[in-house]
């Protein structure tokens, strides 16, 4: 019975962000412009004899968009801070969880959005093979970005009244992103390598388990974290 | 309506509250005065039910859905427009489109927002930013008001507009607490008087007719 109404409020917070977003374009924006000009400067900055483009590729989009991430992180509850909106949240009839619901929301569209513009340009700085193994990478990226952005979203929120928000969050976050990270690099490799698909099964089973239970815990955690 | 008990709470060694007990019935307002740091943010707070007091505690009839909040800050995203704020918090409430139609209506012309419907936030002076956060704050019909620090940053005029406007609600049967270190600005619209100071109220009474100038120098006594 409870869940229509967590769901509607959900996609309350998540549709106001996106618009929000939209009409501002302050996270999109820079971290667009952020994925472009690491993959430009990963570009000239390798030496082509050295690693071979299909081995340096999926680290390089890998932390690239885990950069860009962090930056548009930083700015989900930031936007509730001005004007002291967090208060007419916390104050407003409606279960916590769906607050914390609507921020991943909006933050997957956000990071899918970087994601989108960073993977052609992976593939045409780099000239490796995309397409042909398109659907199981979206599958990839899909798994992945939905565990990180989970526990983002969650130190987001527990960051954002404390001084050095931009700060911590990193520091906090990164620990957390390195399993599903390195089973995200390794699958890419795989993939990009031309390597049969049931050599990432495994890791995509993991990082399946990761968002299952990342995304659970921080459901229940959110409504302590934004307790004065 | 709104019934606080024996409230105490402290941040690390600041006593916030310090055994508040008050109750405010329909068409009451309380004003809260006090120096920066007495406190009353804090009590508004835990009125809200956004602090958990320590020790005591704070009743609303209606709990959270009763209560509309005014602050200084008007809790409006700046990028979209009134009705597009009004539409989402309503939505927290639940409010259905065609119930949300009437009272925004409503309130828009009651407040003189009617001309300003589409127009984003960014775009509006501070007195009709203002104006707008009322709206929010009464979208969903609350029955209890609290208001923190509401005149800050507004000129003369809007100031007195928005004493009206509080009044008219009060009027109406709404209860509410005012919070403010502005004696003259607040004093008109209360039915009941409190002086805080570190977290305790110094003074509690009905305001029995005393003027903003006589609960100034009330105020100053009391304080002093």
């Amino acid at each position: 019975m409870r869940s229509p109404r967590l769901l509607r409020h959900a996609w309350a917070v998540a549709s106001k962000d996106l618009l929000v977003e939209f009409r501002s374009r302050t996270a999109i924006l820079s971290a667009a412009v952020f994925v472009v000009l690491v993959l430009v400067v990963f570009n000239f900055g390798r030496d082509p004899t050295a690693v071979s483009n299909v081995d340096l590729a999926p680290s390089i989009l890998w932390v690239t968009f885990t950069f860009a991430a962090i930056l548009a992180l930083n700015r989900a509850f930031q936007l509730e801070l001005e004007n002291q909106s967090l208060d007419g949240l916390l104050l407003a009839p409606i279960e916590r969880s769906s607050i914390y619901l609507g921020k991943l929301i909006a933050n997957l569209v956000f990071v899918g959005t970087i994601e989108v513009i960073g993977v052609p340009l992976l593939a045409l700085f780099f000239n490796v093979p995309v397409l042909p193994y398109l659907v199981p990478l979206i599958a990839l990226i899909a798994l992945a970005t939905v565990g990180f952005v989970a526990v983002g979203t969650l130190f987001s929120a527990m960051t954002v009244r404390t001084r050095f928000a931009e700060l911590l969050l990193p520091v906090l976050l990164l620990p957390f992103m390195i399993p599903p990270l390195s089973w995200a690099v390794l699958a890419t490799g795989r993939l990009l390598a031309g390597r049969p698909l049931s050599e990432i099964v495994g890791w995509l089973n993991m990082l399946a388990v990761y968002d299952i239970v990342f995304v659970t815990l921080a459901i229940f955690l959110f409504p302590a974290t934004v307790n004065e | 309506m709104l019934l606080a008990e024996g409230l105490r709470h402290r941040f690390g060694a600041v006593r916030a509250l310090d055994d508040i007990s008050f109750a405010v019935q329909p068409g009451q307002t309380l004003a809260v005065f006090g120096p920066n740091g007495a406190g009353k943010t804090t009590l508004l707070k835990v009125l809200a039910g956004l602090i958990q007091p320590q020790r005591g505690r704070a009743q609303v009839d209606g709990g959270r859905r009763a209560i509309g909040w005014i602050g200084h800050q008007p809790q409006l995203y700046a990028q979209l427009t009134i009705r597009e704020n009004l539409r989402f918090w309503a939505s927290l409430y639940d409010i259905p489109e065609s119930e949300f139609a009437l009272r925004k209506d409503d309130l828009l012309l009651r407040l003189g927002l009617q001309d300003h419907e589409h127009r984003r936030v960014s775009e509006l002076s501070r007195g009709l930013v203002q104006r707008a956060a009322i709206a929010r704050a009464l979208i969903h019909d609350p029955r209890v008001l609290l208001l923190d620090e509401p005149f800050t940053g507004l000129d003369r005029m809007s100031a007195e507009e928005l004493r009206e406007l509080l009044s008219e609600e009060a009027a109406e049967g709404r209860a509410a607490v005012l919070v403010t270190h502005n004696v003259e600005e607040g004093a008109e619209l209360a039915t009941h008087i409190a002086f805080m100071r570190a977290g305790r109220f110094v003074h509690l009474a009905p305001r029995a007719g005393r003027g903003p100038a006589q609960v100034g120098e009330d105020y100053r006594n009391a304080i002093a």
